[in-house]
């Protein structure tokens, strides 16, 4: 890897970006060759986190996999154990209680919000603004705290398990989200004032790392990334899960391709989970928050798979079984794989200072890619 | 379109297709259509463009390691009509081969190179077969494979 350090012989400069670089959040190593200013190609490098979870999950069961998988895409993992344990539960053909499913579906919603604030403020810092990434974390704390009550943990949760959840909500969960809910409808439109409406932002956003729907599909791009460029993905509608199909949400979509359509995106999302949220925070059905299930869980010889939409795009768990209590093979399609795949055509052309905003937009998660 | 519909349609592309009824295995209840290696280009390149099936987004390729043989899975939605199928091809474990679609769903080429590094599948005609996790010289088994044996870390309990 390091004799390509240098220039080339038509007088190219190559730099190497990562794997250890503010930019990339995470251990991502980009080889960029660049003509003067202009990129001529991003080529990455991947692995330096790699885990070989699928391998893992080989010789777990089916109630052990799921722990792991708070590790892929560690932003949303209620959503990660969300998708395998609906897979296990395609498996078993098991219904889970009302209650079980409203909670995963507030679990999920508020995940999102949290997600999609580190991202905000991440993003924002990259562009060169500092406060905005104290405001975020500020929300998302609020989201942890609330998170830590009920699960024990703040990041990697292993809440939701085959057959429900693992224990029921706490006592304080409706007040707190109640009143957070509260404070952050009042929150989210500072957001516009201090970032979207400025216009050194948007100078930098607008007409930046522009994806056509075409090639959004073809690439297999996914989330709000597809939704930026107009293409209709959100499993939560197209496929619904759990609940969705009673919510009254929309989809958000933008056509314009460009990073700030992404970032546009997103916000609009965060308003959309809002709204899910204050539909279903004050109808939580009674009833139990799991159903019984056998203590060693034995999926019949078949194929499953499952997709939900975590707050980067379509997450899919395959699971092949041999009729065994442990997967014989399991596949995760991460998101963030396909997403970072249509970085080199996007980027190509464009200004080297333009691609950390296209990396941004992208969202892209080292966890999830590398897996 | 409902999978019967798709039954049809498939098997006037390509009328050796072995086709699983999607109901009995209690799966997502999709079609499994069986190929063989050397039809999977053509067919490909059919599914994709004939207006009524219209399969655009490829949104999960894998392999899987039986032992005696190789399986590739590939899944496929159409964005437009929103019907999903899956498609396998049944690998030779000793010499596997078949022919890449990274030029039909541009997703391919990352998914395939994935497998290439964690399976050994020599994708034919891949523009940029190289390995893309493992780090730069390695050597030895693919990890992904079953007979895989690591000295170094516990990849078993």
């Amino acid at each position: 890897m390091f004799e390509e350090v240098g220039t080339t012989t038509e007088g190219d400069l190559i730099i190497n970006v990562g794997p250890q670089h503010p930019a990339t959040h995470g251990v991502l190593h980009l080889v960029i060759t660049l003509n003067g200013e202009t990129i001529k190609n991003v080529e990455p490098h991947l692995g330096y986190i790699h885990r070989s979870i699928e391998k893992m999950c080989e010789s777990l069961s089916y109630r052990q996999f799921i722990y792991v998988t708070s590790r892929m895409d560690y932003l949303s993992a209620h959503i990660n154990n969300h998708a395998c344990a609906l897979c296990v539960e395609q498996g078993l053909q098991v219904e889970i209680p009302p209650r079980a499913q409203v909670i995963r579906v507030l679990m999920d919603e508020l995940t999102r919000i949290a997600s999609h604030e580190l991202w905000w403020g991440a993003m924002a810092m990259d562009l060169g603004a500092f406060t905005p990434f104290f405001h975020a974390f500020r929300e998302r704390e609020s989201i942890n705290d609330i998170m830590e009550e009920t699960c024990g943990a703040r990041l990697t949760m292993n809440y939701m398990v085959p057959g429900g959840v693992m224990q029921d909500l706490h006592p304080n969960f409706q007040k707190r989200v109640k009143d957070f809910m509260q404070l952050y409808k009042r929150k989210i439109h500072e957001y516009d004032e201090m970032v979207t409406g400025n216009i050194i932002f948007q100078n930098r956003m607008k007409n930046v790392g522009v994806l056509s729907a075409e090639d959004a599909v073809s690439y297999g791009c996914t989330g709000p990334t597809a939704r930026g460029s107009g293409v209709s993905s959100d499993i939560r509608k197209l496929f619904p899960y759990e609940i969705y199909n009673t919510l009254e949400f929309d989809e958000v979509l933008e056509t314009a391709g460009d990073s700030f359509a992404r970032y546009k995106v997103r916000l609009g999302e965060m308003q959309q989970s809002i709204r899910i949220i204050e539909q279903l925070i004050d109808n939580i059905p009674e009833g139990d928050f799991q159903t019984k299930t056998k203590a060693v869980l034995k999926l019949p010889k078949g194929e499953f798979y499952t997709r939900v939409e975590t707050a980067r795009g379509e997450l899919g768990v395959y699971i092949v079984s041999d009729g065994g209590s442990t997967p014989y093979r399991i596949k995760f399609r991460s998101p963030g794989f396909s997403n970072l795949s249509v970085l080199n055509h996007i980027a190509k052309g464009s200004k080297i200072g333009d691609l950390v905003a296209m990396m941004g937009t992208l969202d892209l998660v080292i966890p999830d890619i590398d897996r | 379109m409902t999978n019967e519909e798709l039954k049809i349609k498939i098997i006037e592309i390509l009328p050796t297709a072995n086709i699983e009824d999607a109901a009995e295995t209690g799966g997502p209840g999709w079609l499994t259509i069986n190929i063989e290696p050397g039809e999977w280009l053509s067919f490909a390149h059919k599914i994709r463009s004939v207006d009524t099936l219209n399969f655009d987004f490829l949104f999960c390729l894998t392999c899987i390691d039986w032992k005696t043989h190789l399986t590739m899975v590939y899944h496929l939605r159409s964005t437009v009509l929103h019907h999903n199928i899956i498609v396998k091809a049944k690998l030779d474990s000793k010499n596997p081969e078949i022919e890449t679609v990274s030029q039909i769903w541009r997703t391919a080429e990352f998914h395939e190179r994935e497998v290439f590094e964690m399976f050994g599948v020599n994708f034919l005609n891949h523009p940029d077969l190289r390995l893309l996790i493992l780090p730069d010289g390695w050597e030895g088994k693919n990890p992904m494979l079953k007979d895989f044996e690591d000295p170094v870390n516990m990849i078993r309990l």
